[in-house]
């Protein structure tokens, strides 16, 4: 009994002493997390956009143009996300400046996650009854209000489920991006976890990350469940 | 107002339409009538360019569809509502948002928004759910949300697809009675995809029979139905049983006729038996027609089709297995005998 209590006082210790790093680290992933979600959605959109219209089932059909979009899409999401991050390295260089820490990390998560923002979003899109475009149509709505007013406005709660999805992807990727050369929970569980065999305080890390893998979804579901 | 001539067109190798000519005079309810995958909804999508076309010309008010322009197309679809079997409703936006969408997207003034959405709503019955969100409606309730979508516009024709086929027969009544009384009201030209042989007894002035992508019949519908070309006769469920042997003859009457008793009348002069194999009475737009069925001894033919057309009767011969005996062999007048006043 005494043992336990003197390891439970052990482990408060160990928490007031790397407590505010801790704390920092997970800062560091949900700003990570964040911006990279926002950047990957803003660009998986756009993207999604122009597939849906050209799609052979969208608002004008162009195979040839959709196939070398849905090539192109394969392509990005087929690259494991080190070798990603690590390849696009000249290029994080030119946005950000430096390919060390976050802001260099935010530059290749986005990029790794607009691929399946797009293919995400555009299932969404295509889930949309048809019917409903249909008769957006037959009363004279042009492309781009049946984009805005229409598709996305009826695939608003499936995307909403799958910004969730997408952000638990990017907290995964980020915690990878971490273990080389960013910052936040990953890199924290390296440092000290890893290369320090302090075992505990990759387990808080761990625990963070399930926490906020957690209420993310949480969160995702409980606006699905509104928006519908 | 409505004039397709020479329509034709292909999904792949697959004809889905075949040269089908048909025109629609404004004010009437026109009627496209077929088995499923007849090219009926294609033929109605082919009206206001939600299909292309390269065959045939689709003129509406002169205009040929084809070669509209985009903005054209759109000007167009302005005057032309569609309303769908599945409804087509936003469905997370409740009954006033689905209305008023079309004119928001033509950039209505919002007070302008608001005085037609409520005009619509009155219209259709649905007023007091203005604020409902519209998959808590019932079928019917749907469907004229998706009527008062079609009229927001103001548009000079309405177009249904399948309007009625997934909604109960009560609720169809009730949304036939709404078309008809906006057709008057309104002087709205309607045309109307069905399956539904009712739907087209009950509303239509003029009738296309469309089977394979082929007109089979196009006409008043009071004249097809009265007398019943051998392609629509499929259409029709005939629950009688028919007798055999002997010689059954369906006889038809317009109202006027029906009032005079003519079969008791023609036992009675010919004096002759014969026996009534089955009968109803149909509703066909505001008037009601006699179906009667009787069965002939074969001694006896003669004299009765002597009596019928004397009597100006509409009536066609039937074999036992309900078919029309005379279809195969004989020249139109003989097999319709349709000796109309």
């Amino acid at each position: 009994m005494n043992g336990g209590t003197d390891r439970f006082s052990w482990m408060l210790e160990r928490l007031g002493e790397f407590g505010p790093d801790l704390w920092r680290a997970t800062l560091e992933t949900a700003y990570m997390v964040f911006a990279s979600t926002v950047f990957a959605l803003s660009g998986g959109f756009v993207l999604s956009v122009a597939m849906i219209l050209v799609h052979p089932r969208g608002l004008r059909p162009k195979r040839v143009v959709y196939n070398a979009l849905d090539w192109l899409v394969n392509l990005g999401r087929s690259f494991p996300f080190t070798i990603l991050m690590i390849s696009i390295q000249p290029f994080t260089r030119l946005v950000a400046g430096t390919t060390l820490g976050n802001d260099a990390a935010i530059v290749s998560l986005s990029i790794a996650a607009a691929p399946l923002a797009a293919r995400l979003i555009e299932g969404c899109f295509l889930e949309v009854d048809r019917g409903v475009v249909e008769a957006a149509r037959s009363f004279g709505a042009g492309d781009m209000q049946i984009i805005w007013r229409v598709l996305l406005p009826e695939a608003l709660p499936a995307v909403v489920l799958n910004i969730a999805v997408i952000a638990i992807t990017l907290l995964g990727y980020a915690a990878m991006a971490g273990t080389v050369g960013g910052g936040g929970l990953g890199d924290f569980a390296m440092k000290y976890g890893y290369y320090r065999f302090q075992t505990d305080l990759m387990l808080y890390a761990v625990v963070i990350l399930i926490i906020m893998v957690q209420l993310t979804q949480t969160i995702g579901g409980f606006i699905y469940r509104r928006l519908r | 107002m409505i004039d397709v001539s020479g329509l034709s067109k292909c999904f792949g190798g697959n004809r889905v339409l075949d040269d089908v000519t048909m025109s629609v005079a404004p004010g009437e309810i026109y009627g496209i009538v077929g088995h499923s995958g007849a090219g009926k909804s294609t033929l109605l999508r082919c009206l206001n360019g939600l299909e292309t076309y390269r065959k045939g010309s689709v003129r509406i008010n002169g205009a040929e569809v084809r070669d509209l322009s985009p903005s054209g197309l759109i000007e167009l679809r302005r005057t032309m509502g569609m309303i769908f079997q599945t409804f087509n409703l936003m469905s997370r936006k409740n009954v006033y948002r689905n209305v008023s969408f079309p004119l928001e997207i033509r950039k209505t003034p919002k007070a302008g928004i608001e005085r037609r959405v409520m005009e619509l709503l009155d219209m259709v019955g649905l007023a007091d759910r203005r604020d409902e969100r519209v998959r808590n409606l019932s079928g019917g309730q749907k469907q004229r949300v998706g009527i008062a979508r079609a009229l927001a516009l103001r548009p000079d024709i309405l177009l249904c697809d399948e309007a009625t086929s997934a909604l109960d027969p009560k609720t169809t009544g009730s949304i036939l009675d709404l078309l008809e009384d906006i057709n008057k009201r309104l002087n709205l030209t309607i045309v109307i995809v069905t399956h539904q042989m009712e739907v087209v007894k009950r509303l239509c002035h003029r009738m296309l029979l469309l089977d394979g992508g082929v007109a089979q019949a196009e006409g008043a519908t009071e004249d097809l139905f009265l007398s019943l070309p051998a392609n629509l006769r499929g259409f029709i469920d005939e629950e009688y049983t028919l007798v055999p042997g002997g010689i059954n003859i369906r006889l038809m009457f317009p109202r006027d006729i029906s009032r005079d008793a003519v079969v008791t009348a023609m036992a009675r002069e010919l004096d002759i038996d014969f026996s009534i194999v089955g009968g109803k009475l149909e509703r066909y737009l505001d008037d009601v027609f006699g179906v009667l069925i009787i069965n002939v001894r074969p001694e006896h033919l003669d004299m009765a089709v002597e009596y019928m057309r004397k009597k100006r009767l509409y009536w066609q011969m039937l074999d036992a297995d309900g078919e029309n005996v005379h279809d195969r062999d004989a020249s139109a007048d003989r097999i319709l005998n349709r000796t109309r006043r």
